[in-house]
């Protein structure tokens, strides 16, 4: 392979890059409207990353999960281990916005998006 | 019964009317915020991917951490509100009194007030309404139903789950129950175009190796008790089912993304006049309706992809309620009608006064490359080098632009091909 099509997915311009892979392994970008996209396409190649978002159980709780996140785009392959590992935990409300969930995992960390308060169980 | 008076009641919850109670708030109007479900926050509190907030704060936020501070500020503010609470009916007195029948746990309620802001949001199209025959068994939800029980309550609604529509909504649904370990077998669009955006085709269908099925639809659904199946037939250029194409996808759930519709029949029923192309009301630069003192913003209004935009409305309407609670109504002027050009679906708002600064929505028709958006009575122009219906289009046009317009009788917005 030493060309490949991508679509930039960093705005919703939604760019067509061409991406070639010159003999000396360097890489060769064309289609980009700024410098975002060359960028985008480097590491698209090289090694894909991507946000991943979930809920997690939480237990008296106003609500009864809490919205999460990666805090960095983790590598695409990572993506079920991340899964896997949010699945597998309950919390204790109170949980607050940006609170880290999971520490450290594929050179990331899961935070809480949302808040739950606490509300006293019967 | 309970009687309160008012300047101005919000009706909705969700972005839209969180950011109307708090402008009206900050503006000194006497308000309550009105909601009908047990949370605040509407579409965003069940959003947990990113992608919101990118204009209003310049930062990617998730749903819900684009809403919270929303929240937060109410808190800050002291906004008033009511949870639970469903608004029965709407009364008209007087151009400057209407009266709102709240049911509410505390028992009824009536809101005597000046000026309404209706943002209830727009619901979504059923199975019924989109020519799917067959049974109708468990296993069939609307995206958003879908959403609420994966998002707020940790319930997957299904193991193989086909989507109808693929505009953004179906696609980053898709991902959602892709990430949580469901198959989606497909997504089917009835148009021969993705909906959504192509950045949401990649990073929903492809990362995932959901296929989509572009100029499908599904005719029928199968299952007795549960779904058990899906029959998907192609269509031809006119959009009409071709016979003996039909094929069959199993299947135990069906989620519906096939678009949204403002919500509005409360107000229809006294007197409010719809845009055939929004499906929403007609309205002045104050976001007002034909009915005085009754404004309407978010998906109400128009159905919106960003919800920067509906936040941005709902903060207008609320400029216009105070407008209106200062002036006893919006003084009289020779609105000027905006109309559509070349590739317009639809232009919000419809009139405008010619005196102060606009923001314009719109949508195209078709999706089309290499064009030029212009209002030629302005003789503003903006180079886009790709529209499309799943991308609106915003235009602030300022009061010194809209001058140059003073003798025209319409203003126009159309899409022709650039160079
Ligand atoms: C799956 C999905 C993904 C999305 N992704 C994005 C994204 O990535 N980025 C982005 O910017 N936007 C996104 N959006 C769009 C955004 O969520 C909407 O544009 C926005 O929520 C519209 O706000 P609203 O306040 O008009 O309506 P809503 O959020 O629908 O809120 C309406 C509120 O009114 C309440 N209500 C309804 N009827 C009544 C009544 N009779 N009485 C009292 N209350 C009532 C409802 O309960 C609700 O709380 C997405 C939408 C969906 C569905
Ligand atoms: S290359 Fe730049 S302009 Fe084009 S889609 Fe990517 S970020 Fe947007």
């Amino acid at each position: 392979m030493s060309e490949r099509e991508l679509t930039c997915i960093i705005c919703p311009a939604s760019c067509t890059l061409k991406v070639r892979i010159e003999p000396g392994g360097s890489l060769k970008i064309d289609g980009a409207l700024c410098p975002r996209g060359v960028e985008y396409a480097k590491q698209e190649v090289i090694d894909p990353r991507r946000i991943v978002m979930s809920v997690v159980k939480v237990v008296d709780g106003d609500l009864p999960t809490v919205s999460v996140k990666t805090n960095k785009p983790v590598p695409k392959k990572c993506i079920q281990e991340v899964m896997k590992a949010t699945a597998s935990i309950e919390l204790k409300a109170p949980v607050e916005i940006g609170q880290v969930i999971i520490k450290d995992i594929c050179g990331a960390d899961v935070v809480a998006t949302r808040r739950v308060k606490k509300v006293n169980s019967m | 019964m309970l009687e309160l008076n008012y300047d101005s009641v919000v009706i909705g919850a969700g972005p839209a009317g969180i950011a109307a109670a708090i402008r009206a708030k900050e503006l000194g109007l006497k308000t309550v915020l009105v909601e009908n479900r047990d949370l605040l926050g509407g579409i965003p509190l069940q959003c947990v991917h990113p992608g919101f907030g990118l204009h209003y704060f310049r930062e990617d936020l998730t749903g819900t951490e684009f809403i919270y501070r929303f929240f937060d500020k109410m808190e800050k503010l002291g906004v008033e509100y009511l949870l639970k609470s469903h608004v029965h009916s709407i009364e008209l007195v007087s151009h400057n009194e209407k009266i709102v029948n709240v049911i509410t746990p505390q028992g009824v309620m009536r809101l005597n007030t000046k000026t309404l802001i209706y943002t209830a949001g727009a619901r979504e199209r059923h199975i019924f309404e989109i020519n799917v025959v067959g049974d109708r068994p468990a296993g069939i939800y609307t995206a958003g139903e879908a959403q609420t029980l994966m998002d707020i309550y940790g319930i997957i609604p299904g193991k193989e789950i086909v989507i109808i529509g693929s505009g953004d909504v179906g696609l980053i649904m898709a991902r959602r129950f892709a990430l949580e370990g469901a198959k989606v077998k497909a997504v089917i669009e009835l148009m021969h175009y993705p909906g959504g955006l192509t950045r949401n085709i990649v990073q929903c269908l492809q990362d995932y190796d959901i296929p989509l099925y572009l100029g499908h639809v599904v005719t029928r659904v199968v299952g007795k008790r549960r779904v058990e199946k899906v029959v998907v037939t192609k269509v031809d250029e006119k959009l009409k089912p071709i016979k003996g194409t039909e094929f069959e996808i199993p299947c135990d759930t069906v989620v519906l993304a096939a678009g949204l519709i403002p919500n509005l029949d409360m107000l229809e029923k006294i007197g409010l006049i719809i845009d055939p192309y929004t499906r929403g009301p007609i309205v002045n630069e104050f976001l007002e309706t034909n009915i005085p003192g009754v404004f309407v913003a978010g998906n109400a209004l128009v159905v919106n992809d960003l919800v920067d935009y509906v936040v941005e409305q709902g903060e207008l309407a609320a400029e216009g309620a105070y407008y209106f609670v200062e002036n006893d109504g919006i003084p009289t002027v020779d609105w000027k009608p905006i109309v559509r050009g070349r590739n317009i679906r639809f232009i919000v708002p419809h009139y405008v006064s010619g005196k102060r600064d606009v923001v314009l929505y719109a949508r195209v028709q078709q999706p089309e490359k290499n064009v030029i958006v212009t209002i030629p009575e302005v003789g503003w122009k903006m180079k886009q080098f790709n529209v499309r219906p799943a991308e609106m289009i915003r235009v602030k046009l300022t009061k010194r632009l809209l001058e140059r317009a003073s003798s025209a009788e319409k203003i126009s917005i159309e899409v022709i091909p650039g160079e």
